[in-house]
């Protein structure tokens, strides 16, 4: 008997039926909508026989666009569990009043807003960040695909492997209680022994991995592929901001990986580093999380501020006002954000000296920020605005920003801080800036350029009800949360016992249901677009009349991107083409060199996640050899020097004058 | 933007400057460096890092502080010779950039650890005194 | 002058693109380099934890009871030796030696496992004496600093045999050059980190 148990123990470490949590209706409802709709899903790639064609044309794609739409793909689906756990928040804060103790207990409501927060940053902007900047950035330079293809593909498996970590502990077992940035010592063995802060751990650190090889990726991507003659001062602002993104995730996502390493070295080993006794000190733990938190927004904002850019410059016909002063914003923004971390924890116990050098420094970020606006307004200024849904999302967001820009400069100031730290009015701000800032300008993005990694432009009716819904439930969800943080209400409360709050909580719980409505929009937006994709066929490339190269090529690009290399003279190098008479060449094909398919990179994750789920059940065997599978595999790929292949000229040839015929058809 | 530099921008334009078929031949790019570069920084090192431990194993400066700061001087221009002779670093290696993302790593290392340390130091203002000595001593 | 070039709507004479391949330099070195410096930030990291906490003792052994300067020394000596032969190595690689490459590396690998053997001697000899990582968070910091640049260096190890191998399969071939190159990187880049962790750690450790 004794014996079995140390075999059980050994073979699912402490992975055992307690960990499904049959017992919580909610969780099992949950369940059987996801088990039905996912063996839905999978019988009828089954039925339509897509397997092979999903595994040889997407998961072992290197292509960047392909690599891209995925991110994209996995970003909307991870946006929809963000999105419940929200929901699920507005609504328990709607009721929980007095007598009533709504229907979430705190155990499990402390568990929604962890995973509501790492969801939406980890697994919802960065891939919708990443993904376009996969898709949108290496066309912008004219080149073929990345610097590594392989590693592309490698990165985004790695980051899903994370994200089924996170949803996976839905069901097994259960997420952190800790707040999104799991602070120690409530994160420490001691105060959070079960796994929920093991799955938090394992799964960002498998999916900082993917960032951060993503990073790597993309900035050599940028130095090193540009087409000729895209001086610095040549690039397109996207891609600016892309190189600029991708510096500071290769310079925080370390200070990430080492912080969260050193939590679980306390965790898993006994160490000493943030525990409240032996020396330990988990003040250190909240500096070095905001080393790398702080630079993290400005890796969502930088590359939004770059879509922003794009379609300002686009949809009002002229050049960008001012992109030197744009570019150097933008640098200036990239260092200043390493200066800054200290005034998340203003109140932890700095002296004034200190908290004043990170009040100032975080005040002046707001210059190179406004000088941004300033840009875009000037951009418009007598421009022809043409309100398309990619200019209303921009202008929602200019108009949603700037009041989250100035009630983040009024955090910055410390004694302010003191007050409304830890209030509903921090969450407001937060919110105003992510969502106002981030989440409108991936919309605006993904609006703009979805008819270059498609083929067919998204249906704007339904754009436009999406837009319209998520900008007034924006409002109408957080101002009252302004209004209650400024009346002392702190984050993070699962009941409340002043009634008279109660007026405000359920006019969030409005706001969160147009936003609700909004995201049904989007996909209504997305299924609608698809069903009428003939007649949304975009067949010129270039729907908006653009001004980067992306807009110089076919839509969908072709494998290969462009036929022929471009020379790049100017700035907004296909205005430039367009209005100096470029001709389309018809002739004269060459074979083009490309990266073959590899399923490493998949195979490499899902060894990756493996272990993962090993470390956090203790499974020691799977945990182990899963890792050491991975070793060997990458070893093993290493062995392989085949690794591309030539495009020949008259498959070339034939693409291109297939798009030759649409465009005649077109003329 | 001058005549100069524009001049120079479409220099790159010229397809004669666009590498030929050979797509290996510059392929491992990095400097190898010279026997006697590699010797020079071995025989450099050698004798930084024989100092520094003759000074604290010796105890040759009876002032612990001036030995700290002298073994600091000295590892920091062992780094620049192990940069040198061992990385072949210089400012024209792969246009520049291996210098700029090394001079920017440096900035936001010198950043991290003055002020974490900067920070931490001062997390004590507001809270209850204890000495060094006291510290060490905690259980 | 820029106003010019914009005003001007004649077609450019090098035209708007290349009629033959395009062959943009390889982006290898750099990107590895690049992620060195990230690396770099995560070591970074790790000494400010030391520094941090390097003095909390928690009334347990400290750098003067613990630390023997003649053994950091025959180990600092040891990663000193193998950044040469590495040096060595790459110097037959120019020349295309590959017998000579095969055993300068292999003596690079010898000196490396020499110096992991050191530092984990040294490290169960700390255990043994009851000053584990779990004592004091002076000692979980030393022992993760240290313990990371090992882990460095063990990787370092198994990159390099696997190179010794694919060298001997492959030749000197023109990617098995490159992926040389990037593990010379990686060797000196854990010896210049070294150099922070004998001065900081030990030697400063010795003099406080």
């Amino acid at each position: 008997m004794q014996d079995r148990a140390a075999f059980l123990h050994f073979l699912f470490g402490r992975l055992g039926w307690d960990a499904i949590p049959y017992d919580v209706p909610i969780l099992v409802y949950t369940f059987a909508v996801v088990a039905v709709l996912g063996a839905a899903l999978l019988g009828a790639i089954t039925y339509s026989g897509k397997w092979g064609y999903l595994w040889r044309e997407w998961f072992t794609s290197v292509d960047h666009k392909k690599i891209g739409i995925m991110y994209v793909v996995l970003g909307v689906i991870m946006l929809l569990r963000g999105f419940a756990d929200a929901a699920m928040m507005r609504i328990q804060q709607a009721m929980a009043f007095g007598g009533s103790l709504g229907y979430l207990p705190p155990h499990h409501y402390d568990q929604i807003f962890t995973a509501h927060g790492v969801i939406m940053i980890f697994f919802v902007a960065m891939p919708l960040v990443v993904g376009l900047m996969n898709v949108v950035m290496p066309l912008q330079i004219g080149a073929r695909d990345v610097a590594f293809p392989f590693l592309n593909n490698f990165s985004f498996w790695m980051t899903v492997a994370g994200a089924v970590l996170v949803m996976l502990s839905l069901f097994v077992g259960e997420f952190a209680r800790t707040g999104w940035l799991a602070y120690p010592p409530l994160s420490g063995i001691v105060y959070s022994p079960d796994v929920g802060v093991d799955y938090y751990i394992w799964s960002l650190q498998i999916a900082g991995v993917g960032t951060l090889l993503s990073g790597v990726n993309m900035v050599v991507t940028i130095v090193k592929m540009r087409a000729p003659g895209m001086t610095l001062m040549k690039m397109p602002i996207f891609t600016w901001t892309a190189l600029c993104t991708n510096v500071l995730i290769v310079a925080a996502f370390p200070v990430l990986t080492a912080v969260l390493a050193l939590l679980s070295l306390d965790r898993y080993v006994g160490t000493h580093f943030f525990t409240n006794d032996l020396g330990g000190n988990a003040m250190m733990y909240v500096n070095l999380i905001w080393i790398w938190g702080h630079p993290e927004v400005y890796i969502l904002i930088l590359p939004v501020f770059g879509v922003f850019s794009e379609v300002v410059s686009t949809f009002c016909g002229k050049k960008l006002f001012g992109y030197a002063s744009m570019v150097y914003a933008t640098v200036v923004i990239t260092i200043l954000s390493y200066l800054v971390w200290l005034h998340h924890f203003f109140t932890m116990g700095s002296g004034a000296s200190v908290n004043s050098f990170f009040g100032i420094t975080t005040m002046i970020i707001s210059i190179p920020t406004g000088a941004k606006m300033f840009n875009w307004l000037f951009t418009m200024y007598r421009g022809r605005i043409r309100f398309e849904v990619p200019m209303l999302w921009t202008m929602g967001f200019m108009l949603t920003f700037v009041v989250g820009g100035m009630t983040g400069v009024l955090l910055a100031v410390p004694p302010a801080d003191f007050e409304l730290h830890n209030s509903l009015f921090l969450i407001a701000h937060f919110h105003n800036v992510i969502i106002g800032g981030v989440v409108f300008g991936l919309f605006a993005g993904i609006n703009y350029w979805f008819p270059k990694a498609m083929g067919f432009k998204l249906d704007p009716f339904w754009g436009k009800v999406s837009f319209w819904f998520w900008l007034a439930g924006y409002w109408f969800a957080f101002t009252p949360l302004y209004v209650l943080g400024l009346m002392g209400v702190t984050r993070r409360l699962s009941h409340f016992d002043d009634p008279s709050l109660q007026i405000w909580f359920q006019i969030a719980a409005f706001g969160a249901v147009l936003i609700f409505i909004g995201i049904l929009a989007l996909l209504m937006q997305i299924y609608v677009s698809f069903r009428r994709r003939e007649a949304l066929r975009d067949t010129t490339g270039d729907p908006w009349g653009g001004r980067t190269l992306e807009w110089s090529t076919a839509s969908p690009a072709p494998d290969y991107n462009f036929a022929f290399t471009p020379l790049v003279h100017d700035q907004d190098a296909w205005a430039d083409m367009k209005r100096r008479g470029y001709e389309r060449p018809l002739r004269g094909f060459i074979p083009i060199h490309m990266p073959k398919n590899t399923g490493a990179g998949f195979i490499l994750a899902m060894l990756a996640m493996a272990s993962g789920f090993g470390l956090i059940w203790h499974i020691w065997w799977l945990a182990g050899g899963a890792f050491f599978a991975m070793i060997a595999a990458t070893i093993a790929h290493t062995f392989n020097y085949d690794r591309d292949f030539h495009i020949p000229a008259e498959e070339v040839e034939r693409v291109e004058a297939g798009r030759t015929l649409l465009l005649a058809q077109q003329a | 933007m001058s005549a100069a530099t524009e001049q120079a921008g479409d220099d790159r334009l010229d397809p004669r400057h666009v590498h030929g078929h050979d797509e290996h031949g510059h392929g491992s790019g990095a400097a190898h460096g010279s026997f006697k570069g590699y010797m020079t920084g071995f025989l450099l090192s050698v004798v930084l890092t024989a100092v520094p431990f003759w000074l604290v194993m010796g105890k040759v400066i009876p002032n612990a502080q001036a030995t700290t700061a002298i073994v600091l001087a000295f590892a920091v221009v062992q780094i620049l010779v192990h940069m040198v002779y061992f990385l072949h670093l210089n400012t024209r290696s792969e246009g520049g950039w291996n210098m700029l993302a090394l001079i920017f790593t440096m900035v936001l290392v010198v950043i991290t650890l003055s002020g974490s340390l900067w920070v931490m130091y001062h997390m004590d203002t507001n809270m209850m005194p204890v000495s060094p000595g006291a510290m060490r001593n905690m259980p | 002058m820029h106003a010019t070039e914009t005003m001007s709507s004649a077609a450019p004479a090098q035209g708007f693109y290349l009629a033959e391949e395009h062959h943009p330099e390889n982006g290898t070195m750099l990107g590895f380099w690049i992620y060195l410096m990230s690396d770099c930030l995560i070591f970074a990291v790790l000494f400010a934890m030391y520094g941090v906490l390097g003095r909390n003792y928690a009334a347990g052994p400290g750098p003067k009871d613990l630390f023997e300067l003649p053994t950091v020394a025959v180990n600092t000596s040891m990663l000193l030796l193998s950044s040469i032969t590495y040096g060595f190595a790459m110097l037959e690689m120019a020349r295309m030696r590959k017998g000579a490459t095969l055993l300068w590396l292999a003596i690079t690998g010898a000196f490396g496992a020499a110096f992991v053997t050191l530092e984990l001697v040294e490290f169960a000899q700390f255990i043994h004496e009851g000053a584990g990582p779990w004592r004091s968070a002076f000692l979980s910091s030393f022992f993760t600093l240290v313990g990371t640049h090992g882990l460095h260096v063990s990787f370092g190890i198994v990159w390099l045999i696997t190179l010794m191998v694919q060298v001997t399969r492959h030749g000197l071939t023109p990617t098995n050059q490159r992926r040389l190159s990037c593990l010379s990187l990686f060797w000196h880049f854990l010896d210049v980190v070294w150099i922070g962790v004998f001065t900081f750690v030990y030697l400063m450790g010795v003099l406080r």
